[in-house]
């Protein structure tokens, strides 16, 4: 009895106790969520238009941010680093399409998953001759991010909002609808939405898969590096932030491969129970349980709905 | 010239049917065999044995153990990590709890354990497919983990959290901890690496591969011609887990001879997949061919500098290794998507017809 009372109320019990701590809890979550929303964004991007299942998002986060801090410290101002950063990724999804995708086309989706192994080994080693191994610290304030925080009393206490927070969830927000407006409201974007339905249909009206690609490409790369500064700034810039990659994968799924909104909301999720989870019911386990909670919550998901919450249904035909 | 199997006629369907119909090849396997069991044991010194020999073979259990899975029954599976180290820790509980039994029986029986948390965290794939079940086998892969690290019963409550293997004997020759030889570990690898390679062999060539292979292809269209889909994918992980969590208790118990739960880290699910794909799905020639190629190959790049006399820092190697794997990754999927066993296959081919083209 005792252990079912400390699963079933305690947790509950002291939610409404201290309601500062839940709120505090709430926003690290909806933060955390928000960060992991944006890695799935890169992958669902490069997903829908290609059919890739992209593992190397996770190092072109690092890769993209240890550019712009390596650019950095060799002196270049902090906007240029930033647009340099931008050309580079640039040059990456082209290179990427020419040397990977196109010798590769018409393979089986997990061939593909496996190139972009191979593409990770590549970055990961290349990252490292370049820029060195040791962490590095995120320009924030050079681009103009905010430090510090922001305290609100009440609730029967205090809730302390990072300023880097605030400002990661607004230009995760910003991003979030630019890239929704770009998918449905311009040529290109229709384009990719047309790719996304059918490669050959697209390809018979004429919409070229060649450009495209790279567009996706460059398109996850842009928001690889709006999340290695937002992430960067959290903590620092080294190679250790690539397994953030694997966190986006519950969310990922939880939300639908497909989807742009399964990617927010599935972010939101996984953010917010893993944090209520580790906060509230993690000492019952000995803590440490944010590493599989994620996991265990799409698992839980994905019993019910296969193809996530968003994403679309699997029609199977013989 | 060698290689032709004009003149070697068959007359009985058994003997058509069989998995090396040419005398070349049963010549070949001969060969290879008599060099694993005679050869390498006679020249081999530890950093052969060690370095190589054992590592390889104990990979190349966990690649046929995964293209059981996800070569011949089309099941991608991220938990290979995490169910070579419930075989490891299995292992460690079984012979702490009976320490006089043989501890081979032990490395044996603790795929069971393995095989039976794999059928457990095998039950959503009948729901769940493709990548969304890579992901679904992740869950399995960090609760795993997590079991490791946070149940000290587990490791025996050692105070470093790691397991301590425990010296073991087979008819008073030490076989397990720090005073075994690495030639009597070797030949044990080596014997239950080839005994395991053999069954899976007759496994998939019978009706339960030819049912996998069919859920493989279309699992709609399977359960239509009357395969029972609970069965075969549940079994699937089963027999697979149960080659990961032998090679897990081999890699601890044989090889490392003492391991924390970072072995069994995503990294190691990771580069067993490599194998799987780089060799080739659905091929147990390409597991060994897999194995061989991302085992030995960074070992050998990382020989190459101190070979030549270039002075070049280790940590630059190793970097250096890392972008070459990367490249030769891709190289090798633009290549032959089909894996190693497919260039082997159309080596063999070319070999038939030489000096003619077809």
């Amino acid at each position: 009895m005792d252990i079912l009372y400390k699963i079933f109320i305690d947790p509950f019990v002291q939610m409404g106790t201290a309601p500062d701590l839940l709120v505090q809890t709430l926003w690290d979550g909806l933060v955390a969520g928000v960060l992991y929303a944006l890695i799935a964004l890169g992958f669902v991007l490069i997903f829908k238009a290609s059919g890739v299942f992209n593992f190397a998002q996770g190092i072109m986060v690092v890769f993209a941010a240890l550019t712009l801090v390596g650019l950095h410290e060799h002196g270049v101002p902090a906007f240029v680093a930033l647009g340099l950063t931008v050309l580079v990724m640039l040059v990456l999804a082209v290179g990427v399409e020419r040397l990977m995708l196109r010798p590769l086309v018409n393979q089986s989706s997990i061939i593909l998953f496996m190139a972009t192994f191979g593409l990770t080994y590549f970055l990961i080693g290349a990252g490292q001759i370049v820029f060195g191994g040791s962490p590095k610290v995120m320009i924030a304030s050079d681009l103009f991010l905010p430090s510090g925080a922001i305290e609100f009393k009440g609730l029967g206490g205090f809730v302390s909002l990072q300023k880097i927070d605030i400002a990661a969830v607004i230009i995760a927000s910003v991003m979030v609808g630019v890239l929704a407006v770009f998918f449905q409201r311009t040529r290109i974007g229709r384009a990719l939405r047309a790719v996304a339905d059918s490669h050959q249909a697209a390809l018979s009206v004429g919409i070229s898969l060649e450009q495209i690609w790279v567009i996706v490409w460059f398109a996850a790369g842009v928001v690889a590096i709006a999340t290695g500064i937002l992430w960067g700034a959290r903590s620092e810039v080294s190679f250790a932030l690539q397994i953030i990659a694997l966190k986006a994968l519950p969310v990922l799924v939880l939300g639908g491969l497909t989807s742009i909104p399964g990617a927010i909301v599935g972010g939101l999720i996984i953010g917010i129970g893993e944090k209520l989870g580790e906060f509230y019911w993690g000492p019952l386990l000995g803590g440490g349980i944010e590493n599989w909670l994620a996991y265990v919550i799409a698992l839980g998901v994905l019993v019910f709905r296969p193809q996530g919450l968003f994403g679309e249904k699997i029609i199977e035909r013989i | 010239m060698l290689y032709r199997e004009v003149g070697q006629y068959k007359t009985s369907y058994a003997a058509d049917m069989a998995i090396f119909p040419i005398l070349q090849d049963r010549i070949g396997l001969a060969a290879i065999l008599l060099i694993a069991f005679v050869v390498i044991p006679l020249v081999g010194h530890d950093f052969l044995l060690n370095t190589v020999m054992i590592p390889f073979l104990i990979f190349t259990l966990a690649a046929i153990g995964l293209n059981l899975l996800t070569g011949y029954t089309g099941l991608l599976s991220l938990g290979t990590g995490g169910f070579m180290g419930v075989g490891a820790y299995a292992c460690l509980k079984l012979t702490t709890i009976f320490p006089h039994v043989n501890i081979v029986i032990w490395v044996l029986a603790s795929g069971l354990f393995s095989a039976a948390v794999g059928v457990l965290f095998g039950l959503p794939s009948l729901r769940i497919k493709g990548f969304y079940l890579a992901v679904a086998t992740l869950a399995a892969q960090f609760f795993l983990e997590w079991c490791f690290i946070r149940i000290p019963w587990l490791y025996n409550y050692s105070v470093s959290g790691a397991i301590e293997v425990p010296l073991r004997t087979l008819m008073g020759i030490p076989v397990t901890g720090p005073t075994a030889t690495s030639l009597t570990r070797y030949l044990i690898v080596l014997s239950i690496v080839v005994v395991m390679t053999w069954v899976a062999s007759n496994l998939v060539h019978g009706r339960i591969g030819r049912t996998w292979m069919a859920v493989r292809d279309m699992d709609l269209a399977a359960e239509l011609v009357g395969i029972r889909l609970l069965r075969a994918k549940l079994l699937a992980f089963a027999v697979s887990s149960f080659y990961c969590g032998v090679a897990g208790a081999m890699m601890v118990f044989l090889w490392y001879g003492g391991a924390e739960a970072e072995v069994f880290a995503i990294d190691q699910s990771f580069l067993v997949l490599f194998m799987v794909i780089i060799g080739g799905l659905g091929t147990l020639t390409g597991s060994f061919f897999g194995a061989a190629l991302i085992y030995i190959l960074p070992i050998v790049l990382r020989e190459i500098p101190a070979a030549l006399g270039l002075p070049v820092h280790p940590s630059t190697v190793e970097q250096l290794t890392f972008v070459i794997v990367g490249v030769l990754i891709i190289v090798f999927l633009a290549l032959e998507p089909n894996g190693l066993a497919r260039l082997w296959q159309i080596g063999k081919q070319k070999l038939r017809v030489w000096p003619f083209p077809y």
